[in-house]
């Protein structure tokens, strides 16, 4: 069938901020049907208020708005642009569910869109549980026994027809949050008002427990005339009872036979045909019961997913760009295989090698968090890696992960077993299990124990006992150079890295890497084809393994090696991937050959389309340059991948590596203190005063010479972490006793903390003669709060010139000293119109990609080209760009997901994406900003309001200005009685603490509170606020833990009260400027 | 055990062997479905040829004998990248192993099957010898020996060697008579004939046509089996010979002998079709089925329209000729596996078709 012509404009929606369960995979996606919907002729509008995404830049779509992801502003923008179709299916759940509201209430038909891709019947059929099911029966597909309730007493009637124990899945949500298992009628009314709560449509599934169950996904595609391939399957380490997003997982699946793969392909598209999704990619779960086979399915989604990202990395079959071409009428044989350019899509991907997905955890980031794994997703990132065996697949994802694990253990950070629990350490779902799994059987627990008390498939704890197996060989030499070739290729073959090989043997890494290649031992790159070799590869895409033949071509051409950024974590996200395509997009424009290397499965980075070869593979020293023995690139580009190329950087320097713009030491001077110090004092520029300490009493000493309160950190970590603001002697003890382990090597970092001061945020480049800003950023909470945690907007709304003036010298002055070439961001403070520099780092920052929607200039790949010689001059970049317009970018959490954390915001950064709001003023791209990051401001309702002392003054002020708006003031005692006195009407509620009820945790229950402003006073467990915060982050309820967000919510209010808030896509913003 | 691969063209691997020691001769082939080593070890159309799958991982789900596609293994030996020692599915009677040990079939596991694979991609398929045992080979020996053996091409006792051999009836629970030629036949195609409800009678590939006529058939498979079609003469005559005369259907190597009876041509193919995961088109309808295929030879594109026969299906990859259908008699084969066993049921229509045209008879 060809392609329709009846349409020409389609409205595609974005997946929005990343938040756990809805990741940077929906960037992938999207862009790639984008793309594909430019290419077959379309004119395409694009909404997502992520400016982290690829998807959202100038070039992408002809039109993009960066706006709210809601019905209301979808309608804003269908009524702008009038686009003749809605494609639905590839913005994850965000976009299904604004697709629904807007086909319910008659918004499409009204503006004549059509949906295309799935119909809206499809769409409630596949996500509402009670319909899903009568179709399963309609087709005789197995599903498990179930019934939606919305209320909690149906719950636990319908609990006791099913027996216990029973799963809760809220309908229409992210990842599964708000769900869970429930052993008893206590639990099941716990987590059952939280999902009803939290489902869209105030719903619950309470279902049959199939924990323990073997789980599979399969991808599907159907096409327009009704042909259906299967592009993968995915077997899950972990079985039921684990969110498929938080297993360990692989491809193909390993355990069923040929017989019931094909039933559950039968079932399969049996499933997508009755659901009825007209074109396009499903994912369909399965559960198997590992006794008796018995199949049955477990749910369903008519759009991509991270599963459908993971199959097109893990195959090489783009199934966004393939939706996106059917959708619009082309069928599967008309369209051609991009890899192998002569055969056609029409087929079943089949592969020659393993795949293994790993998920990476934040809870290095989270302390407080419950680490146990459920049905609810807690992990934020994932690493993809490739293998001949599964063993090698697996000990390279690991090693993947940048947990500071070199492979499956072995590696020098083994956790203690001596005292363990190891049954109970392998009953209990967690991070730590595979490496458990691992020491159990290397303390001799037999595969069927282990497996009997993991639930994991005998089959991958079998795998791993090959793995202690090849160790225990590997150990029976006492010294590398006495390991015969064939056991070190052995090794290699079973994914040892020559970090485990060394710390095995008591050598070095860089030893064994000489012996090893002295003694030939070379990785090979094989090709992903989608077809086992059948056909000639066209696209150059590899994963190294320990084979015979090595395919890699190189070219006459010079190429240049892009790093990325590995798995999404908090603090390293999509916007370090975005900076890392945007660096292959200006080096194919310069001329260069691009070489890409990562390990992220979800990424448009590791799209084969992004550069010329992608290399999917594991971001260590030893791996790259395994890569740059076949390759042998002009130099590596490491400044947008985040921490995680700057971490062997040094290492591959001394390996010989050019590495291209700022240089690594470059780099290590800005992070190393003492030297930062003394170049800040060279440069007459300021900083709080601090000091370092290497005892308790040697903190004392400092923080009392300074003064409280004090910033203090462990010097031998970066990035926030275990950093903490500090405000008395008592306060410092406990940090120093509970926190942090203080000694004569591990000294902690003492900082004066600038009280009330206001973060500032300066992304430059530099060519290494000039300097030009590509914008100044002010965060909206005071200093203290991290900065990728803060709101911030461009352009500074409330710094004086001559403060800006003496921010633009500095970053001059340092960027001059530094010899950067390339980005740089500098954090400033600014308190009584001093400034106050308070980090540099020179490399791509968190914040480029928002600045470069907000002001037009592609900052990334100004950069790299200034790296690979250009002036900035000849770019014809010489200025700061000025813009009217104003864009906020607010920081979104995923705390929902994350029970136990903590939500007061801290110097510690917590969130897990970003969204921007942007308009002609503060107040409305403030509004927007909110709405986009989840915060719904309310327009009218009940506040409540507790705040520390200090903050009594200033609250008062924003209490009458939302009395004046006609809110109603909630608040405790303390804060009550000042408003009171200050003629603020307040209504006073008890706290916890105080024993009445109901108190303000009821009243939050009750959903009778629309707001809420909490500054903190102290922190822990077991205070008040967390109690507050914690339930309002359950129940949805916005709340504020800063006045400066305070202010700025207020501002928003009475500006969203003033008029209609109107929608223009960023390509009209850029003209203007 | 020790284990080299020799193939034609001077290549020598060694790797590790299992299975049964012994020496296996014949030529190399690789398969690509990801699932159905058991259906693909026991497919009779793998006479005469060494086995190598392209998933590296062989033995996961162990063996068990509901998926057997005849009594035994009948590829010569297997090759593959990693053996599983410890299957896990809740159906497994035995290991991998030790069913090749049981069957005396040699295997090679350990080597990069996917540079072989590229080899017969590029250099089209070889001749290959493989020994397994414990002694030391003289490498060149061995090639030596893959060289000299006879071409898959010229070897006339692959279908011999594989077909029953006795005449067999299965009952199906309508009235429906059908004979089918057992090239080598797969049990699938029987299991899904009976599941129709027609009864089966198996012939041996050289049975006579007035012999088979005989029984009065409402119609006759010709089923799929190994080797050069070209050499099959006395089942060629019986398809001759029963052309007009009765309801004729082809599977695999039954298509190849039913269009070479017409007096259409074959040819060898670089590398074949082995897989679960080739589309055919479907000429009349534009429908896309996904196929498990299994064949070295195919049926010459050009040579058909003289013979009248149509062409109603090809394959997408490589536009090959994948089912044809006669103008005027009711002559209907394909080139792929309708049956599966391994691979999709996708194309399990083809069943539904034959029961209507037995029913309907010529």
């Amino acid at each position: 069938m060809p392609k329709r012509t009846d349409i020409e404009s389609i409205m595609v929606i974005g997946s929005g901020p990343i938040r756990i369960g809805q990741a940077c995979e929906f960037d992938y996606s999207g862009s790639q049907a984008c793309k594909a919907l430019n290419e077959e002729g379309y004119k395409t509008i694009l909404m997502n208020s992520n400016p982290a995404t690829i998807m959202t830049d100038f070039d992408m779509a002809d039109r993009t708005y960066i706006e709210p992801l809601s019905a209301e502003f979808a309608t804003k923008v269908i009524e702008q642009e009038r686009p003749d179709a809605l494609l639905p299916t590839l913005g994850a759940q965000e976009g299904l569910n604004i697709a629904s509201t807007l086909s319910e209430e008659g918004i499409l038909e009204q503006h004549g869109v059509e949906l295309i891709g799935a119909k809206a019947d499809a769409i409630a059929k596949a996500e509402n549980r009670t319909s899903f099911k009568q179709a399963m029966s309609n087709i005789n597909v197995l599903y498990l026994k179930s019934k939606a309730v919305t209320e909690v007493e149906d719950a636990l009637d319908v609990a006791d027809e099913i027996g216990y124990p029973v799963v809760v899945r809220p309908a229409y949500t992210l990842g599964g949050s708000g769900g869970g298992s429930a052993f008893n009628p206590e639990e099941l009314r716990e987590i059952a008002t939280r999902g009803i709560s939290r489902s869209r449509i105030n719903q619950v599934l309470i279902e049959e427990s199939v924990e323990g169950w073997k789980e599979y996904e399969l991808e599907v595609m159907r096409d327009p005339a009704d042909n259906v391939v299967i592009i993968c399957t995915v077997e899950n380490m972990t079985p039921m009872g684990t969110h498929t997003g938080d297993s360990i997982t692989c491809a193909p699946s390993q355990t069923l036979t040929d017989q019931e793969y094909q039933r559950m392909r039968d079932y399969s598209i049996d499933i997508i045909r009755e659901i009825g999704v007209d074109t396009g990619g499903s994912n369909i779960q399965f559960a198997v019961n590992p006794e008796n086979g018995r199949m049955i399915v477990v749910e369903m989604n008519p759009r991509v997913s991270r599963s459908s990202a993971l199959a097109s990395k893990a195959t090489g079959f783009p199934i966004a760009k393939i939706a996106a071409k059917l959708a619009v009428g082309l069928t599967l044989d008309e369209i051609p295989n991009d890899i192998t350019k002569e055969t056609p899509a029409s087929f079943e991907p089949t592969i020659d090698y393993t795949v293994v997905k790993a998920p990476r955890w934040p809870f290095d980031k989270l302390p407080g968090a419950n680490r146990g794994l459920t049905t609810q997703m807690k992990s934020v990132g994932e690493t993809m890696s490739i293998g001949r065996t599964f063993e090698e697949a697996l000990q390279k994802a690991v090693r993947s992960l940048e947990i500071g694990r070199d492979g499956l253990g072995s590696d020098g950070n083994d956790l203690p077993v001596e005292n363990v629990d190891m049954d109970r350490k392998l009953a209990t779902p967690t991070p730590e299990r595979v490496f458990y799994v691992k020491k159990a059987l290397m303390q001799g627990y037999s595969v069927e124990e282990v497996s009997a008390l993991t639930g994991i498939d005998s089959w991958f704890v079998s795998r791993i006992k090959s793995i202690v197996e090849v160790e225990e060989e590997i150990r029976e030499h006492d010294s590398i150079e006495e390991m015969p070739k064939e056991m070190i290729r052995k090794a290699k073959r079973y994914g040892f890295s020559d970090k485990q090989l060394a710390h095995i043997m008591n050598s070095e890494e860089s030893k064994v890497r000489h012996y090893r290649k002295d003694q030939d031992v070379e990785s090979t790159f094989k090709a992903v084809d989608t077809c086992a070799a059948e056909f000639e590869a066209k696209t150059p895409y590899y994963y190294s393994t320990y084979e015979e033949e090595d395919e890699t071509q190189q070219t006459d051409e010079d190429s240049i090696m892009i790093l990325g950024s590995g798995p999404n974590r908090i603090g390293q996200g999509i916007e370090f991937d975005y900076c890392c395509v945007q660096c292959a997009y200006a080096l194919e424009e310069e001329g260069y050959e691009t070489i890409m290397v990562n390990s992220n499965p979800e990424t448009v980075s590791t799209d084969y389309d992004t550069s010329d070869k992608l290399y999917f593979e594991p971001l260590t020293a030893e791996d790259i340059l395994n890569i740059i023995d076949k390759e042998d690139p002009e130099g590596v580009i490491v400044q947008f991948g985040g921490q995680t190329p700057l971490n062997i950087a040094e290492e591959l320097e001394e390996e010989d590596v050019k590495i291209l713009g700022t240089s690594p030491k470059s780099i290590d001077m800005s992070e190393d203190r003492e030297r930062f110090g003394a170049m800040i004092d060279n440069l007459d520029l300021r900083q709080p005063e601090g000091g370092t300490a290497r005892s308790y009493e040697e903190a004392l000493e400092v923080a009392g010479k300074i003064g409280y309160p004090v910033l203090v950190r462990p010097s031998y970590v970066l990035g926030g972490r275990g950093m903490e603001i500090v405000y008395g002697e008592e306060e410092l003890e406990s940090y120093i006793e509970e926190a942090i382990d203080v000694s004569p090597d591990k000294p902690i970092l003492i900082d004066k903390f600038l009280e009330e001061a206001v973060e500032v945020e300066v992304d430059a480049v530099s060519d290494g003669k000039d300097v030009v800003l590509g914008g100044m950023m002010e965060h909206t909470e005071e200093a203290g709060v991290h900065s990728g945690d803060s709101a911030c907007v461009f352009p500074p709304q409330s710094i004086s010139d001559s403060a800006k003036e003496e921010m633009r010298r500095a970053t001059e002055a340092m960027a001059d000293e530094l010899n950067v070439v390339g980005l740089m961001n500098i954090q400033f403070a600014v308190k009584n119109d001093k400034v106050y520099v308070l980090e540099v780092n020179p490399r791509a920052s968190r914040t480029i990609p928002y600045l470069s929607k907000s002001t037009g200039v592609q900052l990334a790949k100004i950069a790299t080209k200034v790296m690979t010689g250009k002036t900035l001059e000849e770019l014809g970049f010489t200025e700061e760009v000025e813009v009217d317009h104003v864009s906020v970018k607010e920081a979104v959490f995923s705390f929902s997901n994350l029970p136990g954390v903590d939500t007061v915001l801290g110097p510690e950064m917590k969130a897990t994406g970003e969204a921007m709001g942007i308009d002609s003023d503060f107040g409305k791209a403030y509004y927007k900003s909110q709405i986009s990051a989840g915060m719904q401001l309310p327009e009218r309702g009940n506040v409540f309001i507790s705040v520390r002392n200090k903050d009594l003054r200033t609250v008062t002020l924003i209490a009458s200005n939302l009395e004046n708006l006609g809110f109603n003031i909630y608040a405790t005692e303390g804060t009550g009685r000042k408003l009171k006195n200050m003629g603020v009407d307040v209504e006073i509620v008890p706290k916890v603490s105080d024993m009445e009820r109901p108190n303000i945790v009821d009243l939050i229950k009750s959903e009778d509170i629309a707001l809420i402003i909490n500054t903190p006073v102290g922190k822990g467990a077991k205070s008040d606020e967390f109690e507050i915060r914690s339930t309002a982050a359950s129940f949805g309820i916005p709340y504020i833990t800063t006045l400066a967000g305070a202010t700025a919510a207020v501002n928003a209010i009475k500006r969203m009260r003033k008029g209609t808030i109107r929608v223009k896509p960023i390509q009209e913003y850029e003209e203007e400027i | 055990m020790k284990a080299y691969l020799a193939l034609e063209d001077g290549t020598v691997v060694e790797g590790d062997g299992f299975g049964a020691p012994g020496k296996a001769k014949g030529e190399l082939v690789f398969e690509t479905g990801m699932t159905g080593y058991v259906e693909a070890l026991t497919d009779p159309s793998y006479n005469g040829q060494l086995l190598m799958l392209t998933y590296p991982l062989i033995g996961n789900y162990g063996v068990n004998s509901d998926d057997y596609q005849s009594e035994g293994i009948k590829a010569e030996a297997l090759v593959i990248r990693d053996l599983c020692h410890n299957p896990s599915n809740w159906r497994s009677e035995k290991t991998l192993n030790q069913f090749l040990v049981d069957e005396g079939i040699p295997g090679i596991e350990d080597i990069d099957t996917r540079k072989l694979t590229r080899k017969a991609r590029i250099h089209g398929t070889m001749k290959a010898v493989l020994y397994v045992g414990e002694e030391e080979k003289d490498e060149e020996e061995l090639v030596k020996e893959a060289r000299e053996q006879e071409s898959i091409k010229d070897k006339e006792n692959l279908v011999a060697e594989v077909c029953r051999g006795e005449t067999e009836r299965y009952e199906g629970d309508g009235d429906l008579e059908m004979v089918m030629i057992d090239c080598g036949y797969k049990e699938n195609i029987l299991k899904n004939s009976v599941k129709q409800g027609i009864n089966v009678t198996t012939v041996p590939y050289d049975t006579p046509a007035d012999q088979i006529l005989d029984m009065d058939p409402d119609g006759v498979m010709v089923s799929n089996g190994p080797g050069n079609p070209a050499l099959l003469d006395k089942t060629i005559e019986t398809i001759e010979n029963l052309m007009g005369e009765t309801v004729l259907y082809g599977i695999c190597l039954g298509n190849q002998l039913i269009s070479l009876a017409l007096g259409a041509e074959t040819f060898k193919l670089k590398f074949g079709h082995r897989g679960i995961n080739h589309p055919v088109k479907d000429l009349e309808t534009g429908r896309v089925f996904i196929s498990t295929q299994n064949h070295g030879f195919a049926v010459t594109e050009e040579s058909l329209e003289e013979v009248g026969l149509e062409i109603s299906q090809i394959n997408l990859n490589d536009d090959t000729v994948e089912g044809v259908v006669h103008k005027d008699m009711p002559i209907k084969a394909v080139q792929y596996h309708p049956e599966a066993g391994p691979g999709p049921h996708d194309t399990y229509f083809f069943f539904d078709d034959l029961k209507k045209d037995l029913k309907n008879g010529i």
